[in-house]
C-alpha cells in the first residue's frame, strides 16, 4: 500500500485571544473574545481588526499591548492561541 | 503567595518577609488613597488588574531589583473597592545599606507605575465616575 504524505501546509489563519480591560472594554462591550486572523498576523493585525467592530474607532492609535502576559510592540507576530492584550493607560500605585 | 491581594496590605508582614539579620537597611514605600484628584472630591475607588499579567509583571520587577541591587524586595497591591487613606501599593526593600534599600524601592515602584497592568475607577463627591488616565493628568498642574 502506498500512503502519499502530504506536504504540511502552513496554516492560513491565526486565531487569538483578545483581552481588553476597563475603558476600552466599555467602550467596545465586551472583555474577551476570540478573533481569527489571515496569516502572518502581528498585534498590529488584531488592532486593525478591533478597530472594525463597534466602538473600535474609541481605540487610541497606539494602545499599549501585551501578548502572552509581557508588553509588546505592535510589530511583534502572533501565532495560534496566543493571548493578546490590550491595555488602557496604567493606573497603578 | 501573590503580589496582588484583594484584603489590606499588612505592612508588618511585608517587612518581615524582607529582613534578614544581615539587612540593616530597611526602605519602603506605601502609596495610599488620595481624596483629590485634578481638584476633585474623591470618595473613594476600585482597583481592577490583568491578573496573570500583573502576577508576572511585578516578578520581574522585583526580580530585577534583586539582581540589580544586594537586596530583599517585598511588594503587594491591592485590587478591589479601596476608601480613602486604604493602601493601594506598597514595597519593602531591606539590604545591608540604606544606599541599595532606597534605591531598590524607588525603582520598584516606578516600574510598577510604568508596566503593572492595573486601573483605577474613581468615584467623585459630585457623584460621577471616571476611570484614571495617568496620561491626561500629565497636562494639569499637579
Amino acid at each position: 500500500m502506498v500512503t502519499s504524505v502530504m506536504p504540511v501546509a502552513a496554516p492560513s489563519t491565526v486565531t487569538v485571544h483578545v483581552l481588553l480591560f476597563a475603558s476600552y472594554a466599555e467602550r467596545l462591550g465586551f472583555e474577551r473574545r476570540e478573533l481569527t486572523l489571515s496569516a502572518p498576523a502581528s498585534i498590529g493585525t488584531v488592532l486593525d481588526q478591533l478597530r472594525r467592530l463597534p466602538g473600535g474607532d474609541q481605540l487610541p492609535a497606539k494602545p499599549l499591548c501585551a501578548r502572552n502576559l509581557a508588553h509588546a510592540d505592535r510589530e511583534e507576530p502572533v501565532v495560534h492561541g496566543d493571548e493578546i492584550a490590550i491595555l488602557p493607560p496604567l493606573a497603578g500605585g | 503567595m501573590g503580589f496582588l491581594t484583594h484584603r489590606p496590605i499588612d505592612l508588618a508582614a511585608l517587612l518581615a518577609a524582607a529582613a534578614a539579620p544581615d539587612r540593616g537597611g530597611v526602605a519602603s514605600f506605601l502609596g495610599q488613597v488620595r481624596n483629590h484628584h485634578s481638584g476633585r472630591a474623591v470618595l473613594r475607588l476600585d482597583y481592577s488588574a490583568y491578573g496573570p499579567m500583573a502576577e508576572a509583571e511585578c516578578g520581574r520587577i522585583a526580580a530585577e531589583a534583586e539582581s540589580r541591587w544586594n537586596v530583599a524586595v517585598a511588594l503587594r497591591h491591592r485590587v478591589g473597592s479601596l476608601a480613602i487613606g486604604d493602601t493601594a501599593v506598597a514595597v519593602v526593600a531591606a539590604s545591608a545599606h540604606r544606599e541599595e534599600a532606597f534605591a531598590a524601592c524607588r525603582y520598584v515602584i516606578e516600574e510598577v507605575k510604568r508596566r503593572v497592568p492595573v486601573w483605577k475607577r474613581e468615584f467623585y463627591a459630585d457623584g460621577t465616575v471616571a476611570w484614571v488616565d495617568p496620561t491626561a493628568t500629565l497636562q494639569h498642574v499637579q
